[in-house]
């Protein structure tokens, strides 16, 4: 009886060992196997464009409008805290790192995973678990190739491209609050930013939703496509919806950690 | 990969499963399974629910790996092929799902056109007239603009029968044909299914449990039980079967099982 639970804590960790062995290799070939297809040619441009304008175009009204607020929050807060001090040129700067660096590339990310990325899970979990995956093997066509490699082009090129429109609303949005609401010169809102904004900040700025493209593709396409092989063992609509909570959450945190390991790295 | 084309003309049995074993995890699904299906007929593979029929079904059409047992599709045994070999080998292969696994975002038309633009380089008219050939095949006319959510039960089955075809397949799976259709709408897809075999030439691999329905289509006839082939032979020779599992299948007679009172109690008194 002593001895049982040791043994029982042994197994649990044997256990989840192996699965998330299994999981990470899963994956790795998962992926290697999408990106692999995205340089055989030829490219489907329909499907990819069909795409782009699904996760980029259909999501550009939430993204204009989270980054508006999200560049009049950071104006307004800039301008209390620096009012302190007299600091007020440096309410541009703040405001346009601010965005650029961070929070235009992780909020945009989230925005994508939340309307696109949850989306593209349910999406191939229903298509897996009313065979129509099965049905694209038997028809001699590659699902990745046909349904998942057009999700990756178009967001590589698409979620670069929302976070841009992300920084521009928003340092507009912050130009809106320091300039008019609250008299800050317009010409020291927008020096400071050309001074303290260099080539570094934009790549960075760049690179973070380049990187986190391929994190959201990855992790939601995966959990949909194989929402059949699924750990808790459920099945039908509630595996479909379990799953795409999971990547939704898996996603979210996958982009904060690599937000982090990017910075670190280029900054 | 050598060209089946050629090869089937010299083949008998164009379909040959040998000593198939199976398992999900550690419980065995099908036991030592050996099938032939010769060219040009249709067979009916035929049990209860969870008696391994679909999972046999699946493995003939390279969806699930096989413990150990071999399959051999045209003279090839596809447990033994690379992805690449198998899409190549499913060009030869139509396959209607029970459910139709129709593509919910695509027309009828689109769907049934799926598999010719992709591996053909016929022109947008060719196509077309194709894809009008197969649904005038299946009685659907007319139909190419609807989406699959505006089909019926039975309109789904035939338009997913049109597109498994399209490409004029040597084999042709179906799975559960019959499963949620009317009698009238059942005994229709039945005379289908014999037309395409005598006016296409193909083989024909059918699972299904409505018996009507495989006594009607079937030159033979194999019975799974429990993942295990009880009989394979013809109408008659399954009906005349003295097996008590194929004799209460046929007469829809429920198991009778022997209740061990102490198995029965260790079962609901067990932890976990």
């Amino acid at each position: 009886m002593l001895l049982a639970t040791p043994i029982r804590l042994i197994e649990k960790i044997g256990f989840e060992s192996i699965y998330i062995t299994r999981l990470t290799g899963s994956m790795i070939i998962f992926l290697v196997h999408c990106l692999g297809n995205i340089f055989i040619l030829p490219i489907r441009f329909t499907a990819v464009l069909r795409q782009i304008y699904f996760i980029g175009a259909r999501s550009l009204l939430v993204i204009i409008v989270t980054g508006m607020f999200t560049g009049m929050v950071l104006a307004l807060l800039a301008y209390y805290n620096l009012k302190q001090y007299g600091n007020m040129e440096l309410i541009g700067a703040a405001t346009a790192l601010g965005l650029i660096q961070e929070l235009g590339p992780v909020l945009a990310a989230l925005m994508v995973i939340g309307r696109a990325g949850s989306a593209m899970t349910a999406e191939l979990g229903i298509m897996r678990n009313s065979e129509q995956i099965d049905a694209l093997e038997c028809m001699g066509i590659d699902p990745y190739r046909f349904l998942i490699t057009p999700k990756f082009i178009a967001t590589i090129f698409s979620l670069p491209l929302l976070t841009c429109v992300f920084d521009v609303v928003g340092i507009c949005g912050g130009y809106l609050v320091a300039v008019i609401n609250n008299d800050v010169p317009s010409g020291a809102f927008i020096q400071g930013m050309i001074t303290n904004v260099d080539w570094a900040d934009l790549r960075l700025g760049l690179v973070k939703p380049l990187t986190f493209s391929v994190i959201i593709v990855w992790i939601c396409s995966y959990k949909g496509f194989y929402v059949h092989q699924n750990r808790s063992g459920v099945f039908g609509a509630e595996g479909v919806s379990l799953v795409t909570t999971n990547a939704v959450v898996m996603s979210s945190v996958s982009v904060l950690a690599l937000d982090y390991v990017v910075g670190l790295i280029m900054l | 990969m050598p060209d089946v084309s050629t090869q089937d003309k010299d083949i008998e049995h164009v379909i040959r499963v040998e000593n198939l074993v199976t398992h999900f995890g550690d419980r065995e699904i099908l036991h030592n399974v050996n099938i032939n299906v010769r060219k040009g007929e249709v067979m009916v593979i035929m049990g209860g629910s969870g008696s391994g029929k679909t999972t046999l079904l699946r493995h003939m059409l390279g969806l699930h790996q096989a413990s150990s047992g071999s399959i051999y599709m045209l003279g090839q045994d596809i447990t033994q092929l690379s992805k690449k070999q198998m899409y190549e080998m499913r060009r030869n292969m139509g396959v209607a799902f029970q459910g139709g696994a129709l593509f919910s975002s695509m027309t009828v038309a689109e769907n049934i056109q799926l598999p010719l633009y992709e591996h053909t380089s016929l022109d947008d008219m060719t196509i077309k007239i194709m894809t009008r050939m197969k649904l005038e095949v299946v009685n659907l006319a007319g139909f190419e603009d609807l989406m699959p959510s505006e089909l019926s039960g039975g309109m789904i089955k035939r338009v997913a029968l049109a597109r498994s075809i399209i490409m004029d397949p040597r084999l042709l799976f179906f799975d559960e044909p019959s499963a949620g259709l009317d009698p009238v709408v059942s005994a229709e897809l039945d005379e289908l299914i014999l037309r395409l075999r005598d006016a296409m030439g193909m083989t024909i691999v059918i699972v299904t449990h409505e018996l009507d329905s495989a006594f009607r289509i079937a030159d033979r006839i194999t019975v799974l039980d429990q993942g295990q082939i009880l009989i394979t032979g013809s109408v008659e020779d399954v009906k005349n079967c003295d097996n008590e599992r194929v004799q209460n299948l046929l007469n829809r007679k429920p198991k009778d099982e022997d209740i061990d009172p102490e198995a029965y109690l260790q079962r609901l008194t067990r932890e976990g």
